[in-house]
């Protein structure tokens, strides 16, 4: 009894030392600041940034290879916030919201033919660009749902995507996924959306879609092209400097121009009336 | 010598007893500048110029490329976009016929191949616009034009016809034996190639006995019966049960000395040699329960689909799918407004109630794909690992290996889309190579 207390509490004492002499001569050595780092991002490993999850971000920013303000989920405060524990200061930067650049729905832009296959964009796409009319429509089978961590997309019942923009954090994986090339990150304050990616000459988008840019250019000739430019028979705003007169709205024929307010949480698609 | 896998679908060869019928001449055909593998011709016509019959309308931009012809005599009535069998729209020639399908100056010149050296030939197919008119539209002359370090010993002549439906090329060994073989002739004076083979699937012994019966006496071929079996007349498929050799994965056949045409592209080869005339007419099987006179059709490329069913007694009225080729590997087609082209063998055409609209299921290991894959592939891993994104590694289980017969889906009990999952996983791959790149 005693002697194998003895023995147990010796072999003990010697493991402990073993591991006490092992942690100090084999010490990884970390940096304090990339856990502290880690802790102060959202957490959702979404890879917007292009790393590897927020932790290998977290280390890229230690290591002084990542900008703080790299991640683009994070909002200003918590931007500031990795910043602060680099011990720098970055400047504010506006929220950045996804929109998807289409009103082609269903009833909009008719299916060319019936599509029983993979459902995925990507795969349809493959077949002749899709069942869309329109070649450059929302093929509505939800790649970019997939894509998106954040759960801020969701397929609509008339078969286009729709983003959610108090859950998006303009992270872009949308933007990648989308094989049309369909979804743009839009400052939160622009107002004024063109919302279609159609570039067909007028009588052939009118053809495609009930709500396609025909390049008309009214839009253009009111704004201003430092505001919205049309090339290409479509009209895209420049959101470096956006319009802002609601008034544009009216002038669009086609109804591809829209209000939305993404502040408050407007969807992204609020033209019902107008086209 | 057999091949492992494959599958036998019923044939539905209903068209092989009728012989081929001639179109008439039409007022308007639509010739896109696409018809093939390869850069698509340069336009050498513009809008009002009067072209004739068999007349160059493009001409071939770089090597892999081929140039197309006009089918009649008429006016340039516009180059623009048209809906393209492939399912987009490209840029296509439409020509208004005068009627008198009047022939181009320089066409119909003969020639005689026995006589001609190989470059010459190469040349005169090349201006011709010849293509492989299997289906897959690859420039002969190009396929013709193997590398030095991959000497050729023996031609195949792929008459193994072994998609359902199809019988064009049956009925071409069964009407005009001599002149596809004379074509191979052809093949054979170009590539230096003493020895061919003639593979003809055994559901068509009759074709075997004609083209035998038609052989020129200065030919070395051998005619051989190919157990029926789906794809036989795939390629390398097809060479191992001729010559039991084996193309190494992602090899092509000239990588063991063969080379392998199809029978309508030696009789289009032959036509061009020694009658001078390009590739501006073929025959198609126009077949399926949905058309009312299912039948072999001889037309010319640019014919529009609506006037070949037009000609074959039009659509039920429960049409449900048409397809350009064979149900296993053609193309379905959604408007009637799409041109015929070279390499249209076949226009199947499906009732409503024979188009099964089902829903795909996952994938349950049962296995039956593995077994069923002509090349060893293991259909089952691929297809899960294309649904979930993870492309890359298809390379690693051989996607790229994969010929797209369609063995897999054929018998794969959950209905799932695998050719079309692979498609997509070969897309992505070429993908990330271009950006590696």
């Amino acid at each position: 009894m005693l002697l194998s207390t003895v023995v147990l509490a010796g072999l003990g004492l010697i493991s402990g030392l073993g591991l006490a002499v092992a942690a100090r001569v084999f010490a990884v050595q970390t940096d304090p600041r990339r856990e502290k780092i880690a802790e102060a991002l959202p957490g959702a490993n979404c890879g917007g940034c292009g790393y590897a999850g927020c932790n290998d971000f977290a280390g890229a920013v230690a290591r002084g290879e990542a900008q703080p303000d790299g991640c683009p989920v994070c909002d200003n405060a918590a931007a500031s916030a990795v910043a602060s524990i680099m011990g720098l200061a970055i400047e504010e930067k506006e929220r950045r919201v996804a929109m998807v650049m289409c009103q082609g729905t269903r009833e909009r832009s008719v299916d060319r033919f019936r599509y029983n296959g993979m459902a995925s964009c990507g795969s349809a796409a493959l077949l002749g660009g899709g069942p869309k009319s329109c070649a450059y429509g929302c093929l509505g089978l939800g790649d970019c749902q997939a894509a998106c961590s954040f759960g801020a997309i969701e397929m609509t019942e008339d078969g286009i995507a729709r983003i959610i923009p108090q859950r998006c954090t303009g992270c872009g994986r949308c933007v990648e996924a989308c094989p049309k090339d369909l979804i743009r990150l839009v400052p939160e304050s622009a107002t004024i959306h063109v919302l279609c990616s159609n570039k067909d000459k007028g009588p052939a988008a009118k053809k495609a879609c009930l709500a396609a840019c025909i390049g008309c250019k009214k839009c253009e000739k009111t704004a201003g092209a430092e505001h919205i430019l049309v090339e290409d028979f479509l009209a895209r705003v420049n959101y470096d400097d956006p319009p802002t007169d609601p008034a544009l709205v009216d002038e669009c024929a086609m109804g591809c121009i829209v209000v939305v307010d993404l502040k408050a949480g407007g969807s992204a698609r609020t033209n019902e009336e107008a086209a | 010598v057999k091949f492992k896998g494959g599958i036998h679908p019923r044939y539905r060869k209903t068209t092989a007893g009728s012989p081929t019928r001639t179109m008439p001449l039409l007022e308007r055909y639509v010739v896109p500048l696409s018809q093939h593998l390869g850069a698509p011709g340069k336009l050498i016509v513009a809008k009002g110029d009067l072209v004739a019959r068999g007349q160059a309308l493009s001409e071939a931009a770089g090597f892999v490329s081929a140039p197309v012809h006009a089918p009649t005599s008429g006016k340039v009535a516009g180059v623009k976009a048209f809906p393209h069998p492939f399912g987009n729209v490209q840029e296509a020639v439409e020509i208004e016929a005068d009627g008198e399908d009047r022939w181009a100056e320089g066409v119909g010149k003969r020639g005689d191949w026995r006589g001609m050296d190989p470059g010459e030939l190469k040349g005169v197919l090349q201006q011709a616009g010849l293509v492989g008119m299997g289906g897959a539209t690859f420039p002969t002359h190009v396929k013709l034009s193997p590398p030095k370090e991959k000497p050729i010993d023996t031609f195949i002549l792929n008459a193994a016809e072994c998609e359902p439906y199809l019988t064009s090329d049956h009925r071409l060994m069964l009407e005009r034996p001599r002149e596809v073989l004379e074509g191979v002739g052809l093949f054979m004076r170009v590539l230096g190639v003493a020895k061919g083979y003639v593979g003809i699937e055994d559901n068509k012994l009759d074709a075997l006995e004609a083209m035998k019966a038609a052989c020129p006496p200065d030919l070395d071929l051998e005619f051989v019966a190919l157990e029926t079996k789906y794809p036989q007349g795939s390629e390398k498929h097809l060479i191992v049960a001729l010559t039991g050799r084996k193309v190494p994965p992602g090899g092509l056949p000239m990588d063991v000395g063969c080379l392998v045409q199809n029978v309508a592209t030696a009789l289009a080869s032959y036509e061009a040699v020694e009658k001078g005339i390009p590739l501006i007419e073929r025959v198609a099987t126009v077949t399926g329960e949905a058309v009312k006179e299912p039948s072999n059709v001889l037309f010319r490329v640019g014919t529009p689909l609506e006037k070949l069913i037009g000609f074959c007694g039009g659509l039920s009225e429960d049409v449900g799918k048409i397809i350009f080729g064979g149900p296993m590997m053609g193309v379905g087609q959604f408007t009637l407004d799409v041109p015929l082209i070279k390499g249209t063998s076949g226009i199947l055409c499906l009732r409503e109630g024979e188009v099964e609209q089902f829903q795909a299921g996952p994938c349950i290991r049962c296995g039956n794909c593995v077994d069923a894959c002509p090349m060893g592939l293991v259909p089952s891993v691929l297809g899960v690992q294309a649904e979930r994104g993870r492309f890359a590694e298809m390379e690693d289980y051989h996607v790229l290996d994969c010929i797209e017969c369609g063995s897999c889906a054929y018998v794969c009990p959950s209905r799932r889309p695998l050719v079309q999952l692979f498609r997509r996983g070969k897309a992505e791959l070429r993908q990330l190579k271009r950006k590696a790149s």
